[in-house]
């Protein structure tokens, strides 16, 4: 079994599947962890964005 | 001959009248539950969430880390063995063990046995350690779930 994956679409599952372990561990209450949950995926993903963009600037 | 009392010891006596109150942490006993539920939970992923019933958290975090180690596993990444001698290798063997049965499956049917040859391969080999490190916190969770410390 292959999987190919594109940087941003890689950085994608990444960011799901890491804020849903760190949205179970990190909260007590289910809404709670349900919110850090998309915190850490937003956080996630705008990081990725914001490197891209940062790398983008610098190679100009 | 008396002791001078000096300013220090004026102020410990004060601080110490002021608040006679004693803040204690509340005890969280070990039990074999505590115990037992973070060597499930490292072995299978969510394992020890399930055996504690947090049934729906369990699952997430099962399908979470065998979704992240199979993706890892099919974008070619390298499973790091024991003996890798160079510092890194040994940090990535720690990483790929946090997987538990899933690290110990993949050895036994020889998978992940590649050299990172491009960058999907790299990538791979990340999600493959991530997996594990996630399953680490995973099962320090299942722990303070059954010491009582989370709900």
């Amino acid at each position: 079994m292959t999987v190919s994956l594109s940087h941003f679409s890689a950085a994608v599952v990444f960011a799901l599947f890491a804020s849903i372990v760190f949205g179970i561990t990190q909260r007590n209450s289910t809404m709670e962890q349900v919110k850090y949950g998309l915190y850490c995926f937003a956080m996630f993903v705008g990081g990725v964005f914001v490197a891209g963009w940062v790398m983008a600037l610098i190679r100009r | 001959m008396a002791k001078p009392i000096t300013d220090k010891a004026i102020d410990k006596t004060t601080v110490k009248s002021k608040n006679p109150t004693v803040v204690t942490e509340p005890e969280y006993p070990l039990t074999t539950m505590a115990v037992v539920a973070p060597i499930v939970g490292w072995l299978i992923p969510g394992g020890g969430h399930l055996l504690l019933r947090r049934y729906g958290r369990g699952l997430l975090l099962l399908i979470s880390v065998v979704a992240m180690f199979v993706i890892g596993l099919g974008m070619q990444g390298r499973i790091y063995q024991p003996n890798g001698g160079d510092i890194l290798d040994i940090l990535g063997f720690v990483g790929d063990l946090g997987s538990g049965v899933l690290y110990f499956l993949a050895r036994i049917m020889d998978w992940g046995n590649v050299m990172a040859a491009n960058a999907a391969a790299d990538y791979g080999k990340t999600f493959l350690i991530v997996a594990g490190l996630l399953n680490f916190i995973a099962a320090a969770d299942a722990h303070h779930i059954a010491l009582g410390k989370k709900p």
